[in-house]
């Protein structure tokens, strides 16, 4: 019997032997290959150290610190999670930001996105030169710098402001609207302003890859009965274009949970009755203004979950297209 | 090689017919509606974009004039010029601004190319340990804002004294995620034979690099190019620079607007010196920055 038992533990502590040094094999391995490699760490270590410094280590530093009360006058101090329960509890504006974060978010999210793929697809039937004049056009607003400003002038309170000019005019309203100041229309006018900046990136991607996708299968489709061009977008067109969808994805997510440039610049910092607050002004505020620092990275590491989750589900719903 | 498939492509032209022939599953009627409806939506589009062009042109009394027009009928550069006369006497001068913002955003863009590309290169060509690792980390970090990491950022750049600084600016910019990862999806497309044979002629990594690689990811240079620019050229750089001389136009551009009714005309100036200069980049680098932007598409 002893000697039964005797020998798994043999058995065991062979296989777990075995473990190890293959374990410990494929490190060596590795360590080999690496130093085989010497050079390719040399190529990249310059952007992987300033990449390091720039965007994981605040990332960690971000979520460290959002665990303490810290003003950069004295030493962090720790005080769990009271940072992270004030602000859901106790913080009504956070809450406000939130709210305004997520509305804009998702308007102008999937909207931005489905718009930059509509135009890409429709601009794609037009013949070569159109079409780039066409991408100038759409594309123009989003790398136009601070153009959106222009805006308030059109939105501007007083009866010269255009659009109130226009609606007196028609006879539509007989008083001129605070646009920017009256909190009921703050954020529709900045989602309309965000939805004009949001032929971006992931405009250009899908330009791109709209010209990428293999003529012989759109002929193919034409055989086997394809009839008009909304079954031709989605058996042949979109799954082809499944890697540039993701990609834009990301851009306009990224974007949309990021705003706080637009709503700063239209309805001015902080706003009336804090109307058109995000997450990140609210983050400027407490980072910037008042130097709690401890605070701003709750709200930091908040946001940063926000956008990480909300890429991961959006990406798993991609992967579905046209299957 | 190059130039030699060049000479070939004037030689023989490729003749497309101006209207292509059309689709065998389009209706007319739709091919209609669309080209309206585009051409509607593009008008709706460039309109903020023209009505700023047009009123940095217009002289001080058609500004506010009522009803707006949208062109300006005796158009001058005298708002232009405003700038430099009238700002010309301020204590930092316009000229300051446009030279901070000229500046850093021509060396964090050079810098950010050459970073960028040397890390792509290898992540694109060589299979090490950490390589794919590090490539999702990366792509991991194209999904959040700046936003997100400015604080600890701040933190760390005052640790460094580069607080009220150019580098503040310039140093994050050259670690930008987005460079990276198109500029290593564009070079997957380059041909590893390319590189094996110039191995075989004696070259190491270093002249494959610069010699091989980088004169023939061109297009991918001028997409780099394009966002690095838009990013530091807009750059508000409020949060990390204090010092007034050595803030960007951005910044300039939001004092003028906030200068009032009087200073109209020059704010629309700035605002168009600001928003020209990324858009003309792009219109003449459009078709490289699509042929790289064909390659941008994130597989799992």
């Amino acid at each position: 019997m002893s000697t039964n038992t005797a020998t798994v533990d043999a058995k065991n502590m062979t296989t777990l032997q075995k473990y190890f040094t293959l374990r410990k094999h494929e490190a060596g391995v590795a360590w080999k290959k690496a130093k085989a490699r010497k050079m390719c760490y040399l190529f990249l270590a310059p952007y992987a150290i300033l990449f390091c410094m720039f965007y994981v280590f605040p990332v960690v530093a971000s979520i460290y610190y959002s665990f303490t009360y810290y003003n950069i006058l004295e030493p962090p101090r720790f005080i769990g999670l009271s940072n992270y329960i004030s602000l859901i509890l106790e913080d009504d504006i956070f809450l406000i930001g939130i709210k305004n974060t997520f509305m804009i978010a998702i308007i102008t999210g999937p909207l931005g996105y489905i718009l930059s793929f509509l135009f890409a697809w429709l601009i794609n039937e037009l013949p070569r030169w159109v079409r780039s004049v066409a991408v100038i056009v759409f594309y123009a607003p989003s790398i136009a710098g601070n153009c959106y400003v222009i805006f308030s002038v059109f939105f501007r309170g007083d009866a010269y402001g255009y659009v109130n000019a226009f609606l007196m005019n028609i006879g539509v309203i007989d008083t001129p609207i605070l646009w920017l100041i009256n909190p009921t229309y703050m954020l529709p006018i900045c989602m309309l302003v965000i939805l004009w900046m949001s032929l971006g990136t992931g405009f250009l991607s899908f330009v791109a890859g709209l010209q990428g996708v293999d003529k012989s299968q759109f002929e193919a489709g034409y055989m086997d009965g394809i009839k008009n061009r909304w079954q031709e977008l989605w058996y042949i067109t979109l799954p082809n274009m499944k890697p540039m969808l993701m990609f834009g994805a990301v851009m306009s997510i990224t974007q949309a949970f990021g705003v706080c440039d637009v709503t700063m610049a239209l309805c001015g910092y902080p706003s009336t009755d804090y109307a058109a607050r995000t997450i990140v002004t609210h983050l400027f505020d407490y980072g910037f203004s008042r130097f709690e620092m401890g605070y701003a990275c709750a709200i930091a590491t908040i946001l940063f979950l926000i956008m990480i989750l909300c890429n991961k589900a959006i990406q798993s719903l991609l992967r579905r297209v046209g299957t | 090689m190059a130039k030699k498939q060049k000479k070939q492509v004037e030689e023989k032209p490729y003749k497309k017919p101006i209207i292509k022939k059309r689709k065998p599953n389009r209706s007319i009627a739709g091919d209609i509606a669309l080209y309206v409806f585009l051409v509607l939506v593009a008008l709706i589009m460039a309109f903020p974009i023209i009505y700023a062009v047009s009123s940095a042109l217009k002289p001080l009394d058609e500004l506010f004039k009522f009803p707006p027009r949208i062109f300006a009928q005796h158009p001058t550069l005298d708002n232009f010029s405003d700038l430099f006369v009238t700002m010309g006497k301020s204590w930092v001068t316009f000229s300051r601004y446009l030279f901070n913002t000229v500046f850093i955003t021509f060396v964090g863009t050079a810098g950010h190319l050459i970073i960028a590309s040397m890390g792509a290169f290898v992540l694109a060509k060589y299979e090490f340990p950490g390589n794919e690792a590090f490539f999702k980390l990366v792509t991991v970090a194209m999904m959040f804002t700046g936003y997100v990491t400015q604080i600890p950022n701040y933190l760390i750049l005052n640790k460094l004294g580069w607080i009220d600084t150019y580098w503040s600016i310039i140093i994050p910019a050259f670690a930008s995620p987005m460079g990276l990862f198109l500029m290593k999806q564009f070079m997957e497309g380059l041909p590893t034979s390319l590189i094996e044979a110039a191995k075989i002629d004696g070259a190491n990594e270093w002249r494959v690099f610069y010699q091989i690689v980088m004169p023939n990811v061109k297009p991918a240079w001028m997409t780099l190019i394009i966002f690095s620019v838009q990013a530091l050229w807009n750059n508000k750089a409020s949060t990390y620079i204090y010092s007034e001389e050595r803030k960007t136009l951005v910044y300039a551009l939001q004092q003028i607007q906030a200068g009032g009714i009087a200073r109209t005309g020059q704010g629309a100036a700035v605002l168009v010196v600001v928003m020209v200069v990324p858009i003309l980049i792009f219109v003449f680098s459009e078709s490289q920055i699509l042929e790289t932007m064909a390659s941008s598409g994130l597989k799992d």
